[in-house]
C-alpha cells in the first residue's frame, strides 16, 4: 500500500474516521456477521466527510481487518447523519508542490478503494446522504449499493477541473453504460454541476435499493443479508461488447464541452472522455493506472489550482459578503417598488416577489405600460406553475403581492425602492427627487444603473445617504453576482439593508465604491473595446471575434453583444469613455451598426448554422493594419490587467478575489481561469501590462 | 343512521427492542423510536392498505419536545403515512399505550372508526420522570396526597408496609423469576419475532442495528439482590433489581373491527373484551390492578378463575405480588407473566401497554386451551387499568 505524506503547509487533515461496528446476520437467516463502517468525521452535517491521507488508511486498516475475520461474511459502508462523504480532501491538492505528491494522492485513494472490489467477501455501501466525488466512488467499488431517497449524488470533478480518478470514470461506464456514464460524469458536471437524485441514481443503475429514509440503515442490512444468503440476485449488464454507443456516448461528450467553452481545449472533460473510452476495454490495473497519470497530470497544472482557488472563493463570498457592515444594523424590508415597468423592471419586480414574497409596487408613466408590466409579471408566475416548479397556491399569493399605478404615491409605505429607468443621469435625478417627497426618509433609494454615477443621482436629494448601487445582471433571474455600489454618504444601515435584501434574493454580493461601470461592465467594455478596435482596424472579424477563446469564456465578445444589444453596449462604452477617458475606445463601426438599427452579429442561416449577420458586415468598414489573434489576445487581455489594477489602485474594491468573483459570477467567466487575474498571472501578462502579479504565486497557481 | 357496535380485534402488537436510559438509544430521538415501531407493525401487515387507517393514537407521559407536538401525528407524517390519516397524543403514566389501546378501541366499538395504530413511546433518558412537572401546591397544604405519592418507589414500599407478609425475600425471589423466564424466552425465540429493529448511532462507534432488549441481566441471584441498596428507604424493601429501570422504548399495536379484519385478510390475534380504569389512594398506587381488574371482570362477567394468562406489569415485584396476594394466585404461577416482564425488559412508561399485550397474543397464539387472558398495570397518582382479552383460536371445552 502507498502511504502519502501531507504536503507542507497544507492545513491538518479533518479525519474522516471508519468505525467498525459487527451486527450478528442470524436474525435475518445469514450466519455471520455484517461489517458495517462507519463514514464519520466528528462533525455535523455542515461539514461534510471527506477523504484525506489518514482517512483513507483508516478505511484500507479496517477493511483489511474485516477481511482477515473469518466471522465476517460481508461488509457495508455507510456516513454520518444526511452525509455518505463530498469526495477528496482537496485543501491539500493545492500545497502539492510535486509530481511525486500528486501521484501519491491519486495512488492512495485507488488503493484504499478497491479493496472493497477486492474483500474476496461481498461488500455493500449504503448511500444514506450526499455522495459526491470520491463519497460516490467508494460506493462504485462496492459490489452493491443502496441509497435513500433523500440522498443526492454526483461526480463533480469535471466542473472542479479533475477527472472522477479514484476508481469513478472506470467503474461507472461498466455499470451503467456509456451513455449513462458521460451524462453523470460529463454533461452534468458541464452543467453547473448537477447532482443526480436518489431516484434517478436508482432508475440509471446506479444504486441496487431505493429505499425510504425513515428506516434505511434497517432495511439496507436486510437487503444485504438477502444478498449475502443468496436469496437476491442482482444482475448486471455487460455493457462492454458494442462499441457504437461508446463512440456515440464520447461524441456527445466531447460536443458539449465544446459548446461550454466555445471550442477551447479544456484537459478535463478531455481527458475524462479518454479515461471513459478506455474503461471499455482495459483491465482494472489499466484502467486505475490511467486515472492515476490524469490525475496527477490535472493537479499539477495552472488551470486546477485555479479551479480550486475559484470553487473556494465562491463558497466562501457566496456566504459572506466582504466589507459588509453588521447584518444587524440592516432594516427590515416589507414592501418593494420597481420604478419602471418594461423588460428589466419586470424581471426585477418577479425575481422580488419570488424571493421576498413581499408586495412589489410597479409604476410606470402610462397605464398601458404598467398593466403590460404587471400582466407579464403574472405571465411569468403562471409559466412557472406549468412547468410544475410552483404550485397553484403559491402563485396566488406572489400573484397578488404583485400591483402596479401610475400614480408614484404609492410607493409611500415602501421600505426599499429600486430605479429601472431610462439610463440617462437627468432622468434619475428628476425621479429621485420626486421619489424623496413620497417616500419616508429611511427608505432604501436603488439604482441598477449600469454605469452612470450613483452619486450624480443622489446630488440633489435631502437624504442621500439612503442611495445604493444594485446593479444586477442580465437575466436577472440567473446570473448570481449583485454589484451593491456604496457612495461616500451611503450610511452603513443603508447597505446592511441592501445586503439583507441581495441575501434575500440569493445573490452573490460584492460591495464596490461608486465608480463608473463598477466592475464586471468596466472590464468587460476595456476589453471590448480592444477587440472592436482590432476589427476596425482590419483585423478579420472571426479572428477579432475568437481570439481570446482558448480561455474557454462562455460565448465570444460578439456573440454576447447581439445578447445585451448593440446600443446598449455602444452607450455604456461612451458613458466610459467620457467618465473614464479615452483608453475606452468608442467604435465607429459600432455607431453605425446602431445607427442602421442592426441588432445581432451573428444569425442562424437557412440550415440552421448559426454564421455571421451579412447585414452587419455590410455596414462594418475595416482599415488596413489586421492583427494576429495572438496580438489579439495579448492585447485585451493586457487591457484586463491594466484596468484591474487601476480599479484596485482606485480601490473600487477592496481585493483582487473580489473581481475574480465578479467575472465568474457576473459574466461567467470559468473557474479554470481563476475568474481572470489568476490566469493573467500566469500567463505573465499582469507583470507585462503592470509590474506585477495580482496574487502571490501559489494562492491560485503552481507555488 | 350512525353504526352499530362492533369487535374490536387486536391484529398485531410489535415493539422496538428497550434500551437502558442513557445508553442504547442516547443518540435515538423518541419520535424516531415509535416511528419505527409504527413501520415494522405495517411491514409485518402488507395486506392493510394504509389510507384504511383511521386513527394514531400515541401515548407519551411526558410531552415535550421529541415526545411533543401532538406525537401520534408527527408519528403518522413521520411514519410516511397518507395525510389523510389523522393522530393524537395520549396521556396516561405508565399505562398510556394500554389506554390508546382502549380509546381507540372505544371508537371502534361505538362504530366510529375501523381500524386503528395505539402504541406509546417513552425515552426515559431525554425525558426524566416527572420533567417540567408542576405539581399544584394544594396537593401537599390539603392532604390531597401524601408527600411521596409522586415518588413512585416510595410508593411501593408503601405497599410493602400495607401488606408486611409480602417480604422483600418474596420480592427478590419474584424478580430473579423474572429474570430467569426472561432468559428462557429470549433462548426460545418467543420474544424476538415481535421485536422491530432499529438503526442506532453512537458518534463513536457507528452505526448498528438494535435487535434485541438491552436491560435484561441472565443468571441474576438471590444473594446479589439481596446485596442491593434500598434508595427509596434505610432498611427498604424496593431496589434497582426488584422493579423495573428507567427505560427508552416504542411499541405499537394495530386494532380492526372484525368484519374489516375478515374483508381485508388481517389476523385476529386476541378479541377485546372489556376494560377497566381505577383509582386508588396515589401513595399506593401499585394497588391499582386489584381494583380495576374487579371492575373488568364484573362487566365482562368473568371470575378471575376464568383467567388463563396474565400479564401483569412489573413496576415494581411488590406491586405484582400485592395483586397475585389479592386473587389468590401463587408468587410463581405459571400463567403470569410467562416470558418474564418488566423487572428483566425494562419498562419506557408510557409503551408498557403494548408489550403485554404482544406477549399475551403470543400466549394466545402458543396455547388454545386458553380462553381469557388480562392485561393490566398500576399507574402513577393512584390508578390501575385492566383489559380483558379473547383468544380467538380457543378450541372450546374439551
Amino acid at each position: 500500500m502507498s502511504t502519502m505524506e501531507m504536503p507542507a503547509g497544507a492545513p491538518e487533515e479533518v479525519v474522516t474516521h471508519a468505525l467498525r461496528r459487527d451486527l450478528d446476520l442470524a436474525p435475518f437467516g445469514v450466519p455471520g456477521k455484517l461489517a458495517i463502517i462507519t463514514l464519520d468525521n466528528g462533525l455535523d452535517y455542515t461539514r461534510p466527510n471527506t477523504f484525506g491521507a489518514q482517512g483513507l488508511s483508516e478505511l484500507g486498516k479496517v477493511l483489511d481487518e474485516a477481511k482477515a475475520d473469518s466471522g465476517v461474511v460481508g461488509v457495508a459502508i455507510t456516513g454520518k447523519p444526511y452525509i455518505l462523504a463530498a469526495g477528496a480532501d482537496l485543501s491539500a491538492v493545492s500545497f502539492v508542490t510535486e509530481t511525486a505528491q500528486a501521484s501519491a494522492i491519486s495512488k492512495l485513494g485507488h488503493d484504499i478503494f478497491r479493496k472493497l472490489g477486492e474483500l474476496g467477501k461481498p461488500t455493500f455501501t449504503f448511500i444514506n446522504g450526499l455522495a459526491l466525488g470520491g463519497g460516490l466512488e467508494v460506493a462504485l467499488h462496492s459490489d452493491y449499493r443502496t441509497i435513500a431517497r433523500s440522498a443526492t449524488i454526483g461526480l463533480p470533478e469535471v466542473f472542479l477541473g479533475l477527472v472522477p480518478g479514484w476508481g469513478g470514470s472506470q467503474l461507472l461506464p461498466r455499470l451503467i453504460g456509456p451513455e449513462k456514464a458521460v451524462q453523470v460524469i460529463i454533461l452534468n458536471a458541464l452543467n453547473n454541476n448537477k447532482m443526480l437524485s436518489a431516484p434517478e441514481a436508482y432508475e440509471s443503475g446506479i444504486a441496487d435499493a431505493l429505499l425510504a429514509p425513515a428506516d434505511f440503515l434497517e432495511k439496507s442490512v436486510e437487503f444485504a443479508a438477502e444478498v449475502i444468503s443468496g436469496r437476491k440476485k442482482i444482475t448486471r449488464t455487460d455493457h462492454t461488447k458494442d462499441v457504437a454507443p461508446w463512440d456515440a456516448a464520447i461524441a456527445v461528450g466531447k460536443a458539449a464541452a465544446a459548446k461550454k467553452y466555445i471550442g477551447a481545449d479544456i484537459a478535463a472533460p478531455r481527458r475524462a472522455l479518454e479515461l471513459i473510452a478506455l474503461s471499455r476495454t482495459a483491465s482494472r490495473g489499466e484502467g486505475f493506472d490511467a486515472e492515476d497519470r490524469a490525475l496527477t497530470d490535472l493537479i499539477m497544472t495552472n488551470e486546477l489550482r485555479a479551479s480550486i482557488y475559484s470553487f473556494n472563493l465562491i463558497q466562501k463570498m457566496g456566504k459572506k459578503v466582504q466589507g459588509a457592515p453588521k447584518s444587524s444594523l440592516a432594516r427590515k424590508v416589507t414592501k418593494v417598488g420597481v420604478v419602471g415597468a418594461g423588460l428589466m423592471a419586470s424581471q426585477l419586480a418577479l425575481l422580488f416577489v419570488r424571493r421576498m414574497k413581499v408586495p412589489v409596487i410597479m409604476t410606470d408613466i402610462d397605464q398601458e405600460r404598467v398593466d403590460k408590466g404587471v400582466a407579464y409579471v403574472h405571465a411569468e408566475i403562471a409559466k412557472l406553475v406549468s412547468k410544475g416548479r410552483l404550485s397553484e397556491p403559491a402563485a396566488n399569493r406572489l400573484t397578488g403581492l404583485v400591483t402596479g399605478a401610475v400614480d408614484k404615491s404609492i410607493y409611500a409605505t415602501c421600505d426599499f425602492v429600486i430605479e429601472a429607468v431610462f439610463e440617462e443621469m437627468s432622468v434619475k435625478q428628476k425621479l429621485f427627487t420626486e421619489l424623496e417627497e413620497i417616500i419616508t426618509p429611511e427608505c432604501i433609494l436603488a439604482t441598477n444603473t449600469s454605469s452612470l454615477s450613483v452619486e450624480g443621482m443622489s446630488k440633489h436629494l435631502k437624504h442621500p445617504e439612503r442611495v445604493v448601487g444594485f446593479h444586477f445582471f442580465n437575466p436577472v433571474g440567473l446570473m448570481p453576482l449583485l454589484e451593491v455600489a456604496r457612495t461616500p454618504h451611503t450610511t452603513d444601515e443603508a447597505t446592511a439593508t441592501a445586503i439583507a435584501v441581495g441575501k434575500e434574493l440569493k445573490k452573490t454580493m460584492v460591495i464596490t465604491k461608486d465608480a463608473p461601470a463598477f466592475v464586471v461592465n468596466r472590464l468587460l467594455t476595456r476589453f471590448w473595446g480592444e477587440v472592436t478596435d482590432a476589427a476596425d482596424e482590419g483585423t478579420p472579424f472571426e479572428i477579432a471575434d475568437t481570439a481570446i477563446s482558448p480561455l474557454g469564456l462562455p460565448m465570444t465578445p460578439f456573440t454576447l453583444f447581439g445578447l445585451v444589444g448593440p446600443a446598449v453596449a455602444l452607450h455604456v462604452s461612451e458613458t466610459l469613455h467620457d467618465t473614464l477617458g479615452p483608453r475606452f475606445t468608442v467604435s465607429e463601426n459600432m455607431k453605425s451598426i446602431v445607427a442602421a438599427g442592426v441588432r445581432t452579429f451573428y444569425i442562424k442561416n437557412d440550415a440552421g448554422k448559426i454564421v455571421p449577420n451579412p447585414e452587419a458586415f455590410a455596414l462594418m468598414k475595416q482599415g488596413s493594419s489586421p492583427s494576429t489573434a495572438d496580438q489579439v489576445r495579448v492585447r485585451a487581455l493586457t487591457a484586463i490587467a491594466e484596468e484591474a489594477r487601476m480599479m484596485l489602485d482606485e480601490e473600487v474594491v477592496a481585493t483582487p478575489q473580489e473581481i475574480d468573483l465578479c467575472m465568474m459570477m457576473g459574466a461567467g467567466w470559468p473557474l479554470h481561469t481563476g475568474g481572470i487575474l489568476p490566469y493573467l498571472d500566469e500567463s505573465g501578462i499582469s507583470e507585462a501590462a503592470t509590474g506585477r502579479r495580482f496574487h502571490p504565486k501559489g494562492v491560485a497557481s503552481l507555488p | 343512521m350512525s353504526k352499530q357496535p362492533q369487535d374490536v380485534y387486536l391484529v398485531d402488537a410489535v415493539r422496538t427492542p428497550f434500551g437502558k436510559a442513557g445508553s442504547l438509544y442516547s443518540e435515538t430521538r423518541a419520535d424516531d423510536l415509535v416511528v419505527r415501531a409504527i413501520r415494522g407493525l405495517l411491514d409485518r401487515n402488507p395486506h392493510l392498505p394504509h389510507e384504511r387507517i383511521d386513527e394514531v393514537a400515541i401515548a407519551a407521559a411526558t410531552q415535550t419536545g421529541d415526545q411533543g407536538l401532538t406525537i401520534g401525528r408527527t408519528a403518522a407524517l413521520l411514519a410516511g403515512l397518507p395525510l389523510t390519516v389523522p393522530g393524537y397524543a395520549i396521556d396516561r403514566m405508565c399505562a398510556g399505550a394500554l389506554t390508546a389501546v382502549t380509546t381507540a378501541a372505544s371508537a371502534i366499538g361505538f362504530g366510529a372508526i375501523d381500524i386503528a395504530i395505539a402504541g406509546g413511546v417513552e425515552h426515559m433518558g431525554r425525558h426524566p420522570m416527572g420533567e417540567g412537572a408542576d405539581p399544584n401546591p394544594r396537593f401537599l397544604a390539603e392532604n390531597i396526597v401524601q408527600q411521596d405519592a409522586l415518588i413512585m418507589g416510595a410508593t411501593a414500599e408503601n405497599l410493602h408496609d400495607r401488606l408486611p407478609h409480602l417480604t422483600k425475600a418474596r420480592a427478590n425471589a419474584f424478580a430473579v423469576g423474572s429474570q430467569d423466564k426472561t432468559a428462557k424466552a429470549y433462548a426460545n425465540n418467543q420474544i424476538q419475532p415481535d421485536l422491530i429493529p432499529v438503526a442506532v448511532r453512537h458518534a463513536e462507534l457507528g452505526w448498528t442495528l438494535a435487535m434485541v432488549d438491552e436491560p435484561p441481566r441472565p443468571g441474576t441471584t438471590i444473594e446479589a439482590l439481596d446485596a442491593l441498596k434500598t434508595p427509596f428507604r434505610a432498611n427498604g424493601r424496593v431496589s434497582a433489581g426488584n422493579a423495573a429501570g428507567l427505560n427508552d422504548g416504542a411499541t405499537a399495536a394495530l386494532l380492526a373491527s372484525g368484519a374489516v379484519a375478515d374483508e381485508l385478510g388481517l389476523t385476529k390475534k386476541a378479541r377485546l373484551v372489556t376494560f377497566a380504569f381505577a383509582g386508588v389512594e396515589p401513595e399506593v398506587m401499585g394497588y391499582g390492578p386489584v381494583p380495576a381488574t374487579e371492575k373488568a371482570l364484573k362487566k365482562a362477567g368473568l371470575a378471575i378463575s376464568d383467567i388463563g394468562l396474565f400479564e401483569v406489569n412489573e413496576a415494581f415485584a411488590i406491586q405484582v405480588l400485592a395483586f397475585l396476594d389479592y386473587f389468590g394466585i401463587a408468587d410463581d404461577d405459571e400463567r403470569v407473566n410467562q416470558f418474564g416482564g418488566a423487572i428483566a425488559v425494562g419498562h419506557p412508561l408510557a409503551s408498557s401497554g403494548v408489550r403485554l399485550i404482544a406477549n399475551l397474543a403470543r400466549g394466545f397464539e402458543n396455547d388454545h386451551s386458553v380462553r381469557y387472558g388480562i392485561t393490566t398495570m398500576c399507574i402513577g397518582l393512584g390508578m390501575g387499568a385492566t383489559v380483558i382479552w379473547e383468544n380467538p383460536a380457543w378450541e372450546g371445552k374439551k
